[in-house]
């Protein structure tokens, strides 16, 4: 883009050409400020990293590995683990997940590509209206409704037709495992739909147009030309979907059940590493309680790491194979 | 009464400090169980003596680790320090009981009209899961007449460190010799039961409320206010009591100094799962100014500051322990 008024209009060099005079060019002022900005983003990553890793000295220096295989969480002892809020922290973002990407991708699919406009533009004002509402709000509609649905009705029913799998065995409470995912599903929901509606918009229309020129329906248009060609952008919803499922603890604080075991009952109460740490931080009482709830943060922050690592590379894998286009 | 006068502040830490502060501003943390009296008690005396305490409801843990820190003027706690967090305190804190709260069953059974009577054995009992009917020997032979249902005991206990599980564990592990072994009294315990967990009262309340069949316990004040059926508990003396403030007074008059347990009190009147919450004071403040209106407050507190108590639903502190601790004032250099 020619024609900046600063870079046009470059004063007469300096007697000595140094820092200042190029910092009096527009574009090297705004290149510095930007990078700053950037480097930022690097700067917090690395310093959360570096604080987590050393207050978490005294729990790594105890348990070391076998913090990641323990089920102990035991406060008398001062004994330690994490698998428990990992299996729960993973189990709730998955089942949130396989509930709201269906429904998310499916509901973008609509407002993309086939409802009229008016509609379509209402309905996504709705949307990331519901991505603002805060946690909490949702754990509290969570306690209040979700919870005796799933109680009375739901769980109850998925006991009877599924009960003889260890998935949907054990008593009913209505909170548990199932509870946290769905208000999760909820939660990720509007965030999957936004992201992958922008994407889906950004198709050409050409794509389309030729795949209705070789005599596709519509849906076929939509689902065998545009929707692949939008595949990078679904995707990159999903993560964020899953990042925010990752990390949420409010709400799930409220409808987990908070406690410390492995179950692989859907109906059963669990913890996720979010979760415990809101719970217990605030009265952490011995110095190696408190590093144990650091090195769980750790552990989140690296499990985010490589979940959204693995989700570069599988984008990578995706864009190589040529398959979008 | 004597104003104290404004001194440079060596606030750095503060970023309210004012010129026109007349007064030493005052920073304290801590528990969050009494925060509704604190708080009243601190506008008051702020009012009538103009002297500011401002307040952080962060929980007794994290009022005792700022104040190990250094950074607050004061902290509160819900539990006696134990012996490693009194070794870090770089001055000794006296130890001011300041009201008195109480811990109540509360639970779900639609079909029982009568409030429920429980004994420490049976409470221990259900909260190790050796109790699991509402039916159950234990609960019949203590409730005669009343209709108890076949069905599952759900217990919901507290998922946060609290005093109030520091209390409730405390009064278990005076009355079963097996909790004690077991559990023993902590914060947040190891719970042997399978069972829910929810954060603070209301997380415990909210969870009760909606799951039929469950017990759980929250603190006499947010059942009073939340106008919550809770169930009576056998005291030491053999007698069964609904908590009120007078006998979680009565309760409290049973203990000679402060810290003490008073639960399981021996006292015929007192209620059974009765505490003290505490002020931790330094025993060295080397500001003058913020030495003066510190105990200043605390004299306040132990006359005047007491009659606000059972308007906010907190039991009063009994004479007996109104008088050691005006003595106890002095400690403060």
């Amino acid at each position: 883009m020619p024609g900046l008024a600063a870079v046009t209009a470059r004063p007469a060099p300096a007697a000595k050409p140094g820092f200042f005079s190029r910092l009096k060019s527009g574009d090297q002022v705004a290149y510095l400020i930007t990078l700053l900005f950037a480097a930022l983003v690097l700067l917090i990553a690395v310093l959360i990293f570096y604080v987590l890793w050393q207050q978490s000295d005294l729990a790594r220096q105890k348990f070391g590995f076998s913090f990641f295989t323990s089920t102990q969480w035991d406060h008398n002892g001062d004994n330690y683990g994490a698998l428990p809020f990992i299996y729960g922290t993973l189990l709730t973002s998955f089942l949130a997940l396989l509930f709201s990407v269906p429904l998310g991708v499916g509901a973008a699919i609509f407002l993309a590509e086939l409802a009229p406009p008016k509609i379509s533009n209402a309905l996504t004002f709705m949307v990331e209206l519901l991505a603002a509402v805060p946690s909490v709000i949702y754990g509290l509609l969570a306690i209040f409704t979700l919870v005796p649905l799933l109680r009375n009705y739901v769980d109850p029913a998925l006991k009877a037709a599924f009960g003889f799998t260890p998935l949907f065995s054990g008593p009913v409470y209505g909170v548990g495992y199932l509870a946290a995912g769905a208000v999760l599903a909820i939660m990720t929901f509007p965030f999957i739909i936004s992201v992958s509606r922008e994407a889906l918009l950004d198709v050409p229309r050409e794509q389309r147009e030729a795949a209705l020129a070789l005599g596709a329906t519509r849906w076929e248009a939509t689902w065998q030309a545009v929707v692949p060609y939008a595949k990078l952008g679904i995707m990159g919803s999903i993560f964020l979907g899953l990042a925010r499922a990752l990390g949420e603890t409010m709400a799930v604080t409220m409808v987990i059940g908070n406690t410390p075991k492995i179950s692989a009952s859907l109906l059963s109460s669990g913890y996720t590493i979010a979760s415990v740490i809101a719970n217990e931080f605030a009265e952490a009482s011995s110095d190696i309680f408190r590093d144990s709830l650091i090195f769980l943060a750790l552990v989140l922050f690296l499990l985010t790491i490589v979940i959204n690592g693995a989700a570069r590379l599988l984008i990578i894998a995706t864009t190589k194979k040529g398959s979008s286009t | 009464m004597k104003r104290p006068e404004f001194l440079g502040l060596a606030l750095a830490a503060s970023l309210f400090a004012t010129a026109a502060l007349a007064a030493p501003r005052i920073i304290a943390a801590g528990a969050s169980f009494p925060y509704p009296i604190y708080s009243k008690w601190f506008s008051e005396f702020k009012s009538e003596k103009g002297v500011e305490i401002n307040y952080q409801s962060i929980g007794s843990g994290g009022g005792i680790s700022l104040l190990t820190a250094g950074n607050v003027d004061f902290g509160a706690s819900d539990r006696p320090l134990t012996d490693a967090e009194m070794g870090k305190m770089k001055s000794k804190p006296v130890i001011f009981a300041t009201v008195l709260g109480a811990i109540v069953p509360i639970y779900n059974l639609a079909g029982v009209k009568q409030d429920l009577k429980f004994t420490g054995d049976a409470l221990a009992g259900i909260y190790l899961g050796k109790i699991t009917k509402w039916n159950d020997a234990a609960l019949k032979a203590a409730n005669p007449g009343v209709n108890l249902p076949n069905s599952d005991i759900v217990v919901v206990h507290r998922s946060d460190g609290s005093g109030t599980s520091f209390v409730f564990t405390d009064y278990l592990s005076k009355v079963s010799p097996e909790w004690k072994s077991k559990v023993g009294s902590n914060q947040s315990p190891n719970w042997p039961v399978e069972g829910m967990a929810a954060k603070g009262n209301e997380g415990v309340a909210g969870l009760v409320k909606q799951q039929p069949g469950s017990i759980g316990y929250v603190e006499l004040n947010y059942a009073v206010q939340n106008k919550m059926a809770y169930g009576l508990m056998k005291n030491a003396a053999g007698k069964f009591l609904k908590a009120d403030l007078p006998s979680v007074t009565a309760a409290g008059a049973t203990a000679k100094t402060v810290p003490a347990s008073i639960t399981n009190a021996a006292a015929p009147d007192a209620y059974p799962i009765s505490s003290f919450t505490y002020l931790l004071i330094p025993s060295k403040i080397d500001d003058a100014a913020k030495r003066t209106a510190i105990t200043d407050f605390l004299k306040w507190m132990l006359v005047k500051g007491q009659s606000y108590n059972e308007g906010l639903d907190y039991a009063k502190l009994p004479p007996s322990i109104v008088a050691s601790e005006q003595k106890l004032i002095a400690d403060i250099h």
